[in-house]
């Protein structure tokens, strides 16, 4: 009986201890990739890395400034086109919403955010690159805008919802109309909310390469306007870090130290603004 | 939607509707009611075009584009069985690496760690899951394929290589190396959903079995994860649909040949990873077409399992507030 009791307890310790390790091991591998890009990135980032654009082939030096810039343009079209209809359907949801649209839509919804990123890219294609035959950043822009929807509209709906229903019906008393109290008052008092969700949405996009691929496809010069090829720093960092070419390789880790910097800063002040949200937004 | 409630009388409710639409209720309603079956359209739309893009390759190759080998783009003969095969494989072994270290963690951090620890590692790990894929490709290709290549691949050939999963040449690139890449990967989804689903268990079962002399693990293990089996079930389809529509990482790591191997170490391909390889090189229409239906299939592997992953989360959520 003793024996039984020992081996119990054992197993106990034993099996604390790994679900430890497992959880340790996870952390670590976060701090790690942290760690490998800060040392690797950060040695080869320089000033002319941000300002340049990228040299011919074997030529070393160069950067990639029109990458830096092509982003920016691409996730400019998915901002203008995504979040608006996230924003406004989400608000559907939550104060106009019967029930089989409610459904239809938040089925909708989870459909497309688990549409796999490169899926939403053929779409995109489809839409864009075959009836104009041309790769551009209006096509690599709407393919993550369609991304940046899904999780626009449920962080909205779910923020709207959390906001006490007396608000409203205070705004309606004093005689202003549904809408006006929606945008005035429902709409504010979950502000934070509803950005932390829209740059959450930009962030998980900002770092989107599949769908890049071949809708903006990339471009090693400066593209004018919206319907040229443009080149972006996921897609760079693919392209660079699978040549053959060391420049390239060094380049490749310093644009992934900056787009992993950009997108961990999004995230962390994304949810340091809803931390200090908390009170307020309940 | 009470404040919003209609009088029943026709008369009424025509003379409201005006009213409503001066003061504007009616036209936000149809705004936003626009933009929500917007959403709809979007995922009907998307359905169409992959359906409608890919009808050359659909009646060329019927049902054998499932099963047939060939890979041809000078011929014109393409078949999906290899980039499916290379597909589960990898899937697979992510997920085999990925629970144990998942589900793990998740008991540690559900379980025995204190709260405030406990936010802090899961803020962490959900930090993780937002690293762009093509970063740990970066990692993949720089890190992961040399240590496979020097260390793991020839330690496990040395060992296993009488079984016929680790034979044959090494490259470090290959089947083995995607489901590790993938395998990191995931972690971050089994671990913070399986959390929540633990968190959501009620105190009073573990609190009886711990008061029938249960150890703690026994406790976790005989009672509380088994009441959470179904969420945690859910937790892993969820990281198995982000696995297999994971592009650029596995593309960097797998070596991107379509062949079918019974060797773990052999360079395979997925569906994700030729989509993003050939596609922009598609001369031909059938060429183009065939790595679009490829896309369709992979959509619809992701929509069934994102669905049945949506359910068992749901079931159980919502099974545990109902018995408390």
């Amino acid at each position: 009986m003793s024996f039984r009791m020992a081996r119990r307890r054992v197993v106990n310790v034993v099996m604390l201890g790994a679900t430890g390790v497992c959880a340790v091991m996870s952390v670590l591998a976060l701090c790690f990739i942290l760690g490998y890009l800060l040392w690797n990135g950060g040695h080869y980032l320089s000033w002319d890395f941000l300002t340049k654009l990228p040299t011919p082939v074997g030529q070393s030096g160069g950067g990639m400034a029109n990458a830096i810039v092509g982003s920016g343009k691409i996730l400019l079209i998915a901002a203008v086109t995504g979040i608006p209809v996230g924003l406004l359907a989400g608000v559907y949801l939550a104060e106009f919403g019967g029930n089989t649209m409610t459904f239809m839509v938040r089925y909708a919804a989870d459909l497309l955010n688990g549409v796999p990123s490169i899926v939403t890219g053929i779409f995109a294609y489809t839409l864009v690159v075959l009836p104009f035959h041309e790769f551009s950043a209006l096509a690599g822009g709407l393919a993550l805008g369609i991304m940046v929807i899904p999780v626009v509209m449920r962080s909205t709906e779910d923020f709207l919802r959390a906001v006490p229903g007396t608000l409203l019906e205070g705004a309606l008393a004093l005689g202003t109309s549904r809408w006006r109290g929606i945008a005035t008052v429902v709409v504010p008092a979950a502000f934070r909310g509803i950005a932390t969700g829209i740059l959450l949405s930009m962030a998980r996009v900002a770092g989107e390469t599949a769908p890049l691929l071949f809708t903006s496809f990339n471009n090693r010069y400066w593209s004018t306007g919206w319907m040229q090829p443009t080149a972006s720093l996921p897609v760079m960092i693919f392209t660079y870090a699978i040549s053959p070419y060391d420049d390239w390789q060094r380049q490749a880790w310093a644009a992934g130290f900056v787009l992993l910097m950009l997108v961990l800063l999004i995230n962390i002040c994304a949810r340091a603004l809803l931390l200090r949200g908390q009170p307020t937004g309940r | 939607m009470a404040a919003g409630s209609r009088p029943p009388q026709a008369a009424a409710n025509a003379k409201s509707f005006a009213a409503r639409l001066r003061n504007g209720d009616e036209i936000a309603h149809l705004i936003t009611l626009i933009f929500a079956a917007l959403v709809c359209l979007i995922v009907g739309l998307l359905v169409f075009q992959l359906y409608r893009n890919s009808s050359v390759s659909r009646h060329q190759f019927g049902w054998t584009f499932f099963v047939s080998r060939a890979w041809d783009p000078v011929f014109g003969d393409f078949g999906a069985l290899p980039f499916i095969y290379g597909t589960v494989v990898t899937s697979v072994l992510s997920l085999m690496i990925a629970v144990p270290l998942g589900v793990g963690g998740a008991i540690f951090l559900a379980e025995f760690a204190p709260p405030r620890l406990s936010d802090m590692l899961t803020f962490v790990v959900e930090l993780l899951a937002a690293v762009p894929s093509v970063i740990f490709g970066l990692l993949g290709i720089f890190v992961v394929v040399p240590v496979m290549r020097t260390t793991v691949d020839p330690f496990l050939q040395k060992f296993l290589g009488y079984t016929p999963l680790f034979t044959g040449p090494i490259y470090g690139v290959g089947f083995l190396t995607a489901g590790v890449v993938l395998a990191i990967m995931i972690v971050p989804y089994i671990l913070s959903v399986s959390r929540e689903v633990l968190l959501a268990v009620p105190a009073d079962q573990r609190e009886a079995a711990l008061g029938l002399g249960a150890t703690r693990w026994e406790a976790i293990w005989q009672v509380v994860v088994p009441y959470a089996k179904t969420g945690i079930l859910g937790s892993i389809f969820l990281a198995l649909a982000r696995a297999l529509g994971e592009t650029m990482a596995v593309t960097m790591v797998i070596g991107n040949d379509p062949k079918i191997s019974a060797s773990l170490l052999a360079p395979g391909y997925t569906i994700a990873a030729v989509i993003a390889n050939e596609f922009t090189e598609a001369t031909g229409k059938l060429y183009l077409q065939s790595l679009i239906e490829l896309g369709l299939v992979l959509f619809i592997i992701t929509v069934i399992l994102n669905g049945l992953a949506r359910l068992l989360i749901l079931a159980t959520t919502k099974g545990g507030t109902i018995q408390t």
